[in-house]
């Protein structure tokens, strides 16, 4: 019987396999921050443990880093010492680190792909759930917690048991102004916030073979808004042609052995998938969300929806809190919901790739006087490319404030915040409650979308724009 | 690791699905370094609401949360599961768990036990009309019993019998060196390093 990409990438790292147990699985590569690794370095510390591969692990600073003023020490003391601790540990253990003010620094799963350290057919792990990103190469690649990151550390393995696959299968051409975010969106709002559990999601279909690796890696990277731990898209030309001469991607023969490698990656004709999901790509349009889980989004042409319209009482009482904690009205045209802060940045939108739809938008328009619009772009190489391109220029002359490489407004935990009551577009992953700042409130959308929302103050696509 | 094989306690109700990790401890609490001490941060949003649920007089000192469907969404923070165990709790029961969430608290100690949502709701029933009730959850027998209501629970067979030994997975692992070396040396060349 034919085997999945997922299938084919595990039984190729499985180290040791035994009934009733997990196997164990070696990673090929795994990343590391400042949030969710200090406690897995004292473990090591506590235990008289070393860090097996510091040479297929590399940390960087994004989670807490400001994205202004990265020249003056960071004003908050609690965000600094854990900035301390990540260079104290690394520098014991030997982990390379770019640390803020490095070009190589930035946003962790911006950093690994550009760098072409993440590969089809590899492991990678991170402690962070949007390590999913890194799947759009075909890589295996899935968030894990802090005792899994001493795990890594320790032995460059992880007991897992084996996920089960579904194919999300996307056939036919994206109509125009429809991006991969909002296929995400859309995807996740049909099979809900539980529905990828336990899954490796294989995303397929011609209108995936469309994607650039900035749009796979959009997809990739919501994937954990499903449920699930991974997402992955099989390796094909333009995997390669991104790839192709990246400073550690293979190269000469090596290259042509991965090559050859990679092409037999993609799931078997007669792979058996165990759950299937099929989208039609022309039934796509902007889409954006209007509660408090990923999964509670809807085209942007809809109204808000009301408690009425749940199919069980469950569903219900989410819907009724989440339009409270939202302030929405069911029957609210969602283009009237007015907006004061529009964010473009994340490991989810912070490519150039998302900096120029967004400068596509911007250029010759001004952002909202009521708008306050910041762009982050997720890695120092961004910010370069995007300034070379003249991007940066175009988001100036907008009235957008253009930051420095960092996670920002994403979540919480550096300076670039939400104020309670505030309304924020965002081109992040999670409208939770509080994400973006205690009693703030988020609509997820597309760059583009974000950008057409600063410009008229409201959420609007970039077609609804004079 | 402690060893866990029944735990008697009494329960909180907390009737809200898709419990993110979010809300179990936010951001702001995370750029601590420490290990411990993260009771202040569990639901510290919610809790600044006098009425939420851990706030209520009749349920103080519970050791048992028993909660709606897709508990621990979201972000990978392994500082959700040391919250719940830092104010406390020992069990979460639901009907359905994120995988990463379920993945850490089979790491840490915390037992999440898997009920349909019909034994939730039964459950939450019997706690609020008496929050004294002793909830037992009985992991040899993978049982949850309170009152009238007896009911069996899902749990992965691998972490049972870690946390019923107490075992550290890495000292498991270790057991492995030799396999491990074996893989490695058969690696790739085309793979990258980092260094």
């Amino acid at each position: 019987m034919g085997r999945t990409l997922a299938e084919k990438v595990w039984q190729a790292h499985v180290v040791r396999h035994a009934e009733g147990e997990p196997d164990l699985l070696y990673i090929d590569l795994h990343l590391v921050h400042e949030v969710t690794s200090p406690q897995a370095f004292d473990g090591l510390r506590a235990a008289g443990r070393t860090v097996r591969r510091p040479d297929l692990t590399l940390a960087t600073e994004d989670h807490n880093v400001p994205t202004l003023d990265i020249d003056k020490p960071i004003t908050d003391p609690i965000s600094r010492a854990q900035l301390e601790a990540l260079r104290v540990n690394c520098a014991e253990f030997g982990v390379p680190l770019y640390s803020l003010g490095d070009t190589e620094q930035g946003i962790v799963h911006v950093v690994g792909p550009q760098l072409g350290l993440t590969q089809p057919g590899m492991t990678v792990v991170c402690g962070d759930s949007h390590t999913s990103t890194h799947g759009a190469f075909g890589a295996l690649a899935f968030g894990i917690g802090t005792s899994e990151v001493e795990h890594v550390l320790a032995t460059q393995t992880l007991p897992l048991k084996p996920f089960k696959t579904m194919a999300i299968t996307v056939e036919g051409e994206l109509p125009a102004g429809v991006s991969a975010k909002d296929v995400t969106l859309a995807v996740i709002a049909k099979i809900g916030t539980g529905g990828g559990q336990g899954y490796v999601l294989e995303y397929r279909g011609s209108a995936i073979r469309s994607l650039s690796m900035e749009g796979r890696m959009t997809l990739c990277n919501m994937s954990i808004e499903a449920g699930a731990r991974a997402g992955m898209v099989a390796p094909d030309s333009t995997t390669y042609d991104y790839l192709k001469g990246r400073d550690r991607a293979p190269q000469g023969a090596l290259w042509d052995e991965a090559v050859a490698y990679w092409s037999s990656l993609p799931s078997d004709d007669d792979a058996i998938f165990d759950a299937e999901v099929f989208i039609d790509a022309a039934t796509l349009s902007p889409f954006v969300t209007w509660g408090t889980n990923p999964g509670q989004g809807l085209p942007l042409s809809s109204v808000v929806p009301s408690p009425a319209d749940a199919s069980n009482e469950v569903d219900r009482v989410a819907i009724e809190r989440a339009l409270e904690y939202m302030d929405l009205t069911p029957g609210t045209p969602l283009r009237q919901i007015p907006i004061d802060t529009v964010f473009v940045g994340s490991c989810t939108n912070g490519r150039i790739e998302d900096l120029r739809a967004v400068a596509d938008v911007l250029r010759g328009r001004r952002v909202a006087d009521s708008v306050r619009m910041l762009v982050v772009p997720g890695s120092v190489r961004v910010r370069l490319q995007a300034e070379s391109e003249g991007l940066g220029e175009v988001f100036t002359a907008a009235g957008a404030e253009w930051r420095q490489a960092g996670c920002s407004m994403c979540l919480a935990m550096n300076p670039d915040k939400l104020a309670p009551g505030e309304r924020s577009a965002s081109t992040s992953n999670r409208n939770f409650e509080g994400r973006q700042g205690p009693g703030g409130r988020t609509h997820l959308v597309s760059p583009a979308v974000a950008a057409a929302i600063a410009v008229a103050g409201h959420l609007a696509s970039p077609s609804d724009l004079a | 690791m402690e060893q866990f094989i029944t735990h008697v306690g009494t329960a909180a109700p907390l009737r809200r699905s898709n419990v993110d990790t979010d809300q179990i401890i936010p951001a702001e609490f995370l750029k601590r370094i420490s290990r411990h001490g993260f009771e202040d941060g569990l639901f510290a949003a919610w809790r600044k609401d006098p009425d939420f649920i851990l706030n209520q007089p009749q349920f103080q000192g519970v050791s048992i949360l028993v909660a709606g469907p897709d508990f621990g969404t979201g972000s990978s923070r392994e500082h959700a599961v040391w919250a719940l165990q830092d104010f406390g709790f020992k069990v979460v029961l639901a009907s359905r768990f994120a995988d990463i969430f379920r993945g850490n608290s089979g790491k840490g100690g915390l037992l999440t036990a898997q009920v349909p949502q019909d034994v939730i709701e039964a459950l939450w029933l019997i706690i609020e009309a008496d929050p004294a009730t002793e909830v037992v959850v009985d992991l040899q027998a993978r049982q949850v019993r309170a009152g009238d209501l007896v009911a069996d629970f899902e749990v992965d067979d691998y972490v049972r019998w870690r946390l019923m030994e107490g075992l550290d997975d890495i000292g498991i692992t270790l057991q492995s060196a030799v396999q491990i070396n074996e893989f490695e040396d058969s690696r790739p060349a085309f793979l990258p390093v980092t260094i």
